[in-house]
């Protein structure tokens, strides 16, 4: 074990998570409440925009309903959280362990559950040939968020209220390296490869004795999985889940991070899920600076609606002119798996 | 809850379905020509029944309400549609026609989402819903035990012809043998002599106004319009297309006709159910019968 040595990407998260901690302190504050929301809003995305990668970019398949998968995890992981707090108190000492256990059991059942239903819904559109998962998913994105609205249970119309607020810097970074290790492993084992092969060619990959159906199904239940845990953490840190938050717009959000990020490359998932993310605060905060026009007697006001009219022009005019992306297929080299000479 | 099955619950659904067979046979020629799942064609129809709005009060003033202000205000719909259909063609899906799939349906996407975002951001138009004028003065009559307005009729009429124009075109004129051409084999076509590009860009003139006119027939039935109306109707129509055979102009006003039923029995029974039906028919043709009603199974060609 002499010439063992700590993985770059551990050594660049630990750094991260040093960084911003100390920038927090009270003491330094030079990260403030808002700009911690922010960072740990760009930590879901990159979980989001990573497992969406997975689907549309490695495996070459078009999920448009990724909010949707984010809905059930946030739907059950809260349910349970705020299920459990009814109950009577743990004895002291025992609290906080206990609640963090609590959170971390509650965030994976989110994430099963919602693997669960992209089993459901992946096995019959990723039998086929073609676009189907595309009409599938974006259908399943509308029908989860009819379906929120209607459940009394949790809310309906006014959402999933008083959900713990359990997630905070430390666990959604330490959720997110997680998802960053594992999907960065699969994407480079076999597994990987064949998924890479089903995106390049379907025929050929299963003229070469792959499996399909089976590995779009795995590349999908994965995906969705992790955008349940996705969706967990973000209830859990806005202590509401709503179904407006997931619909159809915020999917597409999450899918311009993936393709402006570069189709298949998880390094240009994470940079444009940490870039879209402050652009979106930036731009909210630059158009409200603007001045307000006049046209003789009407005034005219550029709202914060407009962004995400830049966002769609972005979107394609990235296709039209760089429709590999920002990072192509090129992967930073923390992130890929040296291979041990023999 | 009313009745599953009356009179009145079939007049409402082929009312439904001859909206929904507008906008699906849009999708299904586009799709058989150019095989892309044109995402922004809910939006056509949305902005038909935003021209058939303006058209409303630009001429109100000077033609008096009755069938011809309706013509007119279809035919204002119908340009508004089927305008916006090829320019979207031409600068978003032009020039990616020989790049990969994945990148014509990501731009699909975000031209949709330009145009939501777009008209809900315009002041003109913005994000809150409007409430559709009435147009014709509402006639209602009495058939057995439903009750049928003038804009039933209104809505079957129009559906059904410019359905029968439709086959007309397709099946019996030089264009739409040349349509069919391209459908079964592009460069072949080309070969003969087709002017592909142009054949494209008529289909897409075509299924736009035809969404247009879809929009115009909304916005009279369901009379609330707002920009984001055309993600939901869209999609069902996208469904029936699936259902009927994508690719197949029969099957699209098949798939509509059923779903439009399937629907508004649906809703009779339960509204949340009624929300679902489109989405759980896909899943079921999709498992059992995925080349759709009157479509033909196809093979990769190595």
């Amino acid at each position: 074990m002499g010439n063992f040595k700590l993985p770059r990407l551990l050594i660049v998260a630990v750094i991260f998570f040093i960084v911003v901690t100390v920038l927090s302190l009270d003491q330094v504050y030079i990260l403030n409440g808002y700009f911690m929301v922010i960072i740990n809003r760009c930590m879901i995305f990159v979980i989001l925009a990573s497992s969406l990668n997975l689907i549309n970019g490695i495996t070459g398949q078009f999920s448009l309903g990724h909010m949707g998968f984010a809905a059930v995890g946030a739907y059950v992981s809260g349910t349970i959280t705020t299920l459990l707090l009814k109950l009577p108190p743990p004895p002291p000492g025992f609290a906080i362990s206990g609640s963090m256990f609590i959170f971390v059991v509650a965030i994976l059942v989110g994430g099963i559950s919602a693997a669960f239903v992209g089993f459901l819904i992946g096995f019959p559109s990723l039998r086929l040939k073609g676009d189907y998962l595309a009409i599938v998913t974006l259908g399943f994105g509308e029908i989860i968020r009819t379906i929120l609205n209607n459940i009394d249970y949790v809310g309906g119309p006014r959402g999933l209220l008083g959900i713990p607020k359990f997630s905070n810097f430390t666990s959604i970074w330490a959720f997110t390296l997680l998802t960053i290790v594992l999907l960065r492993n699969l994407v480079q084992s076999s597994h990987g490869r064949a998924m890479l092969s089903i995106r390049e060619n379907e025929l050929a990959s299963e003229l070469c004795g792959i499996d399909t159906t089976r590995y779009k199904v795995m590349g999908f239940v994965v995906g969705a999985f992790f955008a349940g845990v996705a969706g967990g953490l973000l209830a859990h840190l806005l202590q509401i889940a709503h179904p407006t938050q997931y619909g159809f717009l915020p999917s597409c959000l999450v899918l311009i991070m993936v393709y402006a990020g570069g189709m298949g490359s998880m390094t240009g998932s994470i940079l444009a899920a940490f870039c879209l993310t402050f652009l979106t605060e930036g731009l909210r905060v630059g158009i409200d600076a603007l001045p307000v026009f006049t046209f003789g007697a009407t005034t005219f006001r550029i709202g914060t609606e407009w962004v995400m009219v830049i966002y769609s022009v972005l979107l394609v005019l990235i296709m039209l002119f760089r429709t590999e992306g920002i990072m192509g297929m090129r992967e930073a080299k923390l992130l890929i798996i040296e291979e041990k000479k023999k | 809850m009313g009745e599953l099955f009356s009179l009145q619950q079939l007049v409402n659904g082929l009312q439904l379905g001859s909206i929904y067979a507008l906008i699906a046979l849009g999708y299904t020629m586009v799709y058989g020509i150019v095989r892309l799942i044109n995402f922004a064609h809910g939006d056509f129809y949305m902005l038909g029944a935003y021209a058939a709005y303006a058209a409303f009060f630009l001429f109100n003033a000077y033609i008096m309400p009755g069938n011809v202000f309706v013509f007119i205000v279809l035919i204002v719909a119908m340009i508004g549609g089927a305008a916006v259909a090829m320019l979207a063609n031409r600068f978003a899906y032009k020039p990616l026609r020989y790049k990969p799939k994945l990148s014509s349906l990501v731009t699909a996407i975000g031209v949709s989402m330009f145009l939501e975002y777009f008209c809900s951001a315009l002041p003109v138009i913005g994000p809150s819903p409007r409430g559709f004028p009435e147009i014709l003065p509402k006639v209602m009559w009495k058939i057995g035990s439903a009750q049928v307005s003038n804009y039933v009729v209104i809505d079957l009429v129009v559906a059904a012809a410019l359905m029968a124009g439709l086959t007309l075109l397709v099946q019996k004129s030089p264009l739409g043998r040349a349509m069919r051409a391209v459908s079964e084999d592009k460069d072949a076509a080309k070969l003969m002599g087709i002017n592909v590009e142009g054949i494209i860009s008529f289909t897409f003139l075509v299924g736009g106004a035809f969404a247009g006119a879809a929009g115009l027939l909304a916005g009279l039935t369901y009379p609330r319009i707002t920009p984001y109306m055309g993600i939901l109707p869209g999609l069902k129509a996208f469904i029936s297309a699936v259902l009927g055979g994508i690719g197949n102009i029969p099957g699209a006003m098949l798939g509509a006709y059923i779903m439009g039923i399937a629907e508004t029995t649906a809703n009779a029974y339960n509204s949340l159910l009624g929300e679902g039906i489109a989405f759980v028919i896909l899943i079921i043709v999709l498992l059992v019968r995925p080349t759709g009603l009157l479509g033909e199974k196809t093979a990769d060609k190595i």
